[in-house]
């Protein structure tokens, strides 16, 4: 029996495979890499593709990724973190700046809630000050 | 007989209320479950995250990323987790004060705060308490998935970046179990390098293309997870405390109803009574 990696594929949102293999192969962003059982300590980035493991039985199970982190541990181990969104500079960007535009939404938001509040009290003012105006009508009225 | 029609009408009513209270325990219930299931399943990446991370904190690369550095701290940036809906206790309540009690330490020490808000409670809140609200998300639902917060943790990060805050921390409530919830504050940047007992196998790994590039991705990937665990954590602690809490409120209803039920009986007996002694106080008038 051949020597064996341990190979754990993880999203942030489920556990996508554990299992032993012979072989893993990853689109890391410099060109697709193949791992031996015994490779050194590596990290590298990936790229959106496949990730095809082959396992004991010489058979082949493949996943696509969009994205994400390996990792080779010294002690047999690979890891990939793998992205469950697709990524990009430009997409981050829009999503950064909505939820900044949110946020401002909300202090304006509070602006008009605020000016409510206000026109509120005034209004109260000017009833009081109306229902003393009619008091004293009357009293002069008499 | 047109006794207690009004109590009849009341007792109607708080049927009613129980119906609704019973109903939305049960969903509760069920969403629970599935949000535990969810908590669970977030577990093996940010545990392999976490791993990862350690070991570059203990390794030594050739580039020391910022995020690993302590700087002095004048600005702090805060995400506070809460929930989009109501009607489950005091979690959102317990968490806001917590936080603000954190908030007043750091105001204390002439720290100023920027805040990031997730869920409508933790933004309502923010708009009226006052506060710096640089990102906002809410809406996310029964399921919420790790693209929806991308934008408003790279705020954070591009401001931890650019050194408008120079601390990043997490406000969000801990899962201990059905019935108990705690807010917890967790400090995410600068990143604290985890327990030694990995140190006994130290190596530093090959970056590939570079250090700083995979240093980068793989670190705001971590922020990322813990947040996200954070919201989802959050999430299985909203519907356990919605289900306590409609629980005891079918529960107060029943005792409302009982007592209710209690003071008719009493009424329609007094008046049955009143009926016979009228009769028989006639009948003895006429003999």
């Amino acid at each position: 029996m051949a020597t064996t990696v341990q190979v754990d594929i993880v999203s942030a949102e489920s556990e996508i495979f554990s299992g032993p293999a012979e072989m893993v192969f990853a689109p890391a962003v410099m060109g697709e890499v193949g791992i031996l059982p015994r490779h050194a300590p590596l990290l590298t980035h990936l790229k959106p593709g496949e990730v095809r493991v082959r396992k004991e039985d010489g058979e082949e199970e493949a996943f696509y990724v969009s994205g994400g982190i390996l990792e080779v541990q010294p002690h047999v181990v690979i890891t990939v973190l793998s992205d469950t969104a697709v990524r990009a500079k430009d997409i981050d960007e829009a999503a950064a700046l909505e939820a900044k535009q949110r946020a401002e939404q909300a202090l304006e938001d509070q602006g008009s809630e605020f000016e409510y509040a206000q026109a509120g009290r005034e209004l109260a003012e000017a009833v009081a000050q109306l229902h003393a105006l009619q008091r004293l009508r009357k009293k002069v009225g008499r | 007989m047109a006794v207690g029609k009004e109590i009849r009408t009341k007792i109607k009513s708080v049927k009613n209320t129980q119906k609704i209270t019973r109903a939305m325990e049960m969903v509760a219930a069920s969403k629970m479950r599935r949000a535990q299931e969810k908590m669970q399943a977030t577990r093996p990446y940010s545990n392999k995250m976490r791993s990862v991370v350690s070991h570059l904190a203990h390794a030594h690369p050739e580039y020391q990323h910022p995020y690993m550095q302590q700087r002095d701290v004048k600005r702090v940036g805060v995400i506070v987790v809460s929930s989009d809906r109501g009607l489950c206790g005091g979690l959102n309540t317990n968490l806001l004060r917590a936080t603000v009690v954190d908030m007043k330490e750091w105001n204390d020490a002439n720290i100023k705060i920027n805040i990031c808000t997730v869920g409508k409670k933790a933004g309502s809140f923010f708009s009226r308490f006052g506060g710096n609200v640089v990102a906002d998300i809410s809406g996310l639902g029964d399921r919420p998935e790790v693209a929806d917060i991308i934008g408003a943790v790279k705020v954070m990060l591009d401001a931890f970046d650019k050194g408008e805050i120079d601390a990043l921390h997490l406000v969000y409530n801990e899962f201990v179990n059905t019935m108990t919830q705690n807010p917890n504050n967790l400090q995410l940047l600068p990143i604290q390098a985890e327990s030694e007992k990995e140190l006994e196998h130290h190596w530093d790994y090959m970056y590939e293309p570079e250090a700083k590039e995979v240093l980068d991705a793989l670190l705001m990937r971590y922020i990322e997870s813990l947040v996200y665990q954070g919201i989802v954590e959050n999430l299985a602690c909203e519907q356990a405390a919605r289900m306590v809490a409609m629980k005891s409120a079918s529960d107060n209803a029943g005792d409302i109803i009982t007592d209710l039920q209690r003071v008719y009986n009493k009424a329609r007996q007094a008046a049955i009574t009143q009926e016979i002694s009228e009769i028989v106080g006639g009948a003895a008038a006429i003999q």
